[in-house]
């Protein structure tokens, strides 16, 4: 299956959806925030796409936007896709897929406390790798600043 | 007596703290038990001990430096995580490496999944208390550290591979030490199985112990040999072939049990398919460039990519956002530890702590790369 062929499949069963890099190894795609959940579960549930299989999920500060960046591949073809996904950087919250893809659970705790962004519904955002009392912002922020950091 | 037990005495869920600082966790990890005398009910986990913000130190580093910045991830597979920014930059920048650089990295990738996967074993051994199979593993992972240091001058963290190639050539001793390793593992490893693989002791301590199912594992994200006892095909040396890997013969792993034997098995199997690949190659390697001349100043043209290696632990991914500038604007390194891991609540409901070290054992962390 080539990218374009992934394209036209999710074109069918899901609209308003922004596709690039045809041409290259991987499909990539932007999404609306509102509607991952439904995506997610349509990508997984599709018998011929069945992208099953969460291989990341990275946090990222755009500058303007904050957002996150999915990669899904399918166990049965091993074809991967991007999927990114903005949200303001104010109140940043996108919707958890933690159900949908239980490998999901810990990198969304990971994303929420490096870049602040809230997963809508996740049991437990709690500190996973920084200290339970920090309170120092977000580091991975790209306007975060500490004393501590030598090279600036 | 045994109405009495029933009928009076109650139990109650209790909590128990297992590290940071403790022998089975393999480096700090901490893990939240909660039990119910000494059955498990729930694991959580608590990370970040060693937690040094090598993503965030990629973006104040050119391409050049986050090499050896990668080494110190998963220090038992620092060549193929090394090899991972290489190929990535290589890819991106469309240079062409000659194939003695494919067949030397090859080689040095399998010298290296060898001598991760025995420290696995005396290490796996030792979790379950047979403390002999700690100093055998680490006698053959003495003379592959041997072979690394004549060739990288490194015996851990060995920083081998540049952008377009290998840093020196390679040592003259090379080939002999390799084809007397060839000889020796080969004796050894029928040993490692007497010893241990069919141990009636160690067998009843891991067969049926920490199961998954193969659903489970796709749903968790499992990758690497614990993904393959689970029946699952995703070997990226497979799947994407990358350097040398598509003209050796060799079978990718799989047991389809689900269990710690399972994953016992499939490691052993591949200690077996890197001897094969290193036979393969040792008498084969191509005369030519051991480097492509490359910029000193290297700039990725704006845009994402993608570069995944079949690294001991599993399938190392880094992904790297750029935006044309010579620093990385976001770099994320998807840890196969960090995957395998989140797993672990789910493989050890309803086991006794005594499980839990031997499952661990199985998942085969190594903390640096889980905290990144």
């Amino acid at each position: 299956m080539t990218n374009t062929e992934i394209k036209n499949k999710i074109e069918k069963i899901f609209e308003g959806l922004v596709f690039s890099g045809e041409e290259s190894d991987f499909l990539r795609i932007e999404a609306n925030k509102d509607k991952i959940r439904d995506l997610m579960q349509k990508l997984k549930d599709d018998g011929e796409l069945s992208f099953d299989y969460l291989f990341s999920l990275t946090g990222v500060d755009f500058g303007e936007e904050l957002g996150v960046i999915y990669h899904l591949e399918s166990v049965k073809t091993r074809k991967l896709i991007q999927i990114t996904v903005k949200t303001e950087r104010e109140n940043a919250e996108i919707d958890t897929i933690h159900d949908i893809f239980p490998a999901a659970y810990f990198n969304e705790i990971e994303a929420h406390e490096f870049f602040g962004i809230k997963f809508k519904n996740h049991p437990d955002l709690k500190h996973l790798f920084l200290p339970e009392d920090w309170d120092k912002g977000y580091p991975m922020r790209k306007d975060y600043t500490d004393i501590n950091m030598l090279i600036r | 007596m045994e109405e009495f037990l029933t009928d009076q005495l109650k139990t109650q869920e209790y909590f128990l703290n297992m590290g940071p600082q403790h022998p089975a966790t393999h480096g700090v990890l901490r893990l939240l038990l909660k039990l119910d005398g000494e059955i498990i009910r729930n694991v959580d986990m608590d990370l970040g001990f060693i937690h040094r913000s090598i993503e965030k130190m990629c973006e104040r580093n050119t391409y050049k430096q986050i090499i050896h910045l990668t080494d110190r991830l998963d220090y038992l597979s620092s060549h193929m995580n090394n090899e991972a920014v290489c190929l990535l930059v290589e890819k991106a920048l469309n240079i062409e490496v000659s194939d003695r650089i494919k067949v030397i990295r090859t080689m040095m990738d399998e010298l290296t999944r060898i001598s991760s996967h025995v420290l696995w074993w005396g290490v796996m051994g030792m979790d379950i208390g047979a403390l002999t199979t700690f100093m055998y593993g680490f006698r053959e992972r003495e003379m592959i550290n041997d072979i690394f240091e004549e060739t990288c001058g490194a015996r851990l963290t060995m920083n081998y591979n540049v952008i377009g190639g290998l840093r020196y050539d390679l040592h003259e001793n090379f080939v002999k030490r390799v084809k007397e390793f060839i000889k020796h593992f080969k004796k050894k490893l029928p040993e490692y199985d007497k010893l241990l693989t069919n141990n009636v002791i160690f067998r009843k301590r891991i067969e049926g112990v920490g199961y998954i199912s193969e659903k489970d594992a796709v749903a968790y994200g499992l990758n690497g040999p614990t993904a393959r006892g689970s029946g699952i095909s995703c070997d990226i040396r497979k799947i994407h072939p990358y350097s040398a890997y598509d003209r050796v013969d060799f079978e990718e792993a799989i047991f389809t049990e689900g269990d710690s034997y399972a994953r016992y098995k499939v490691r052993i199997q591949e200690m077996w398919q890197s001897l094969s690949i290193l036979e393969q190659l040792v008498d084969k390697i191509p005369e030519g460039e051991y480097r492509v001349k490359t910029k000193a100043v290297i700039k990725l043209p704006e845009g994402d990519y993608l570069q995944r290696v079949e690294a001991a632990r599993g399938d190392f991914g880094i992904f790297v956002k750029s935006t044309g500038q010579k620093f990385p604007y976001r770099v994320k390194f998807r840890s196969p530890g960090f995957a395998n891991l989140t797993a672990l609540n789910k493989m050890t409901q309803g086991l006794k702590i005594a499980d839990l070290v031997a499952v661990l054992s199985t998942i085969d962390i190594v903390v640096p790369d889980i905290d990144r």
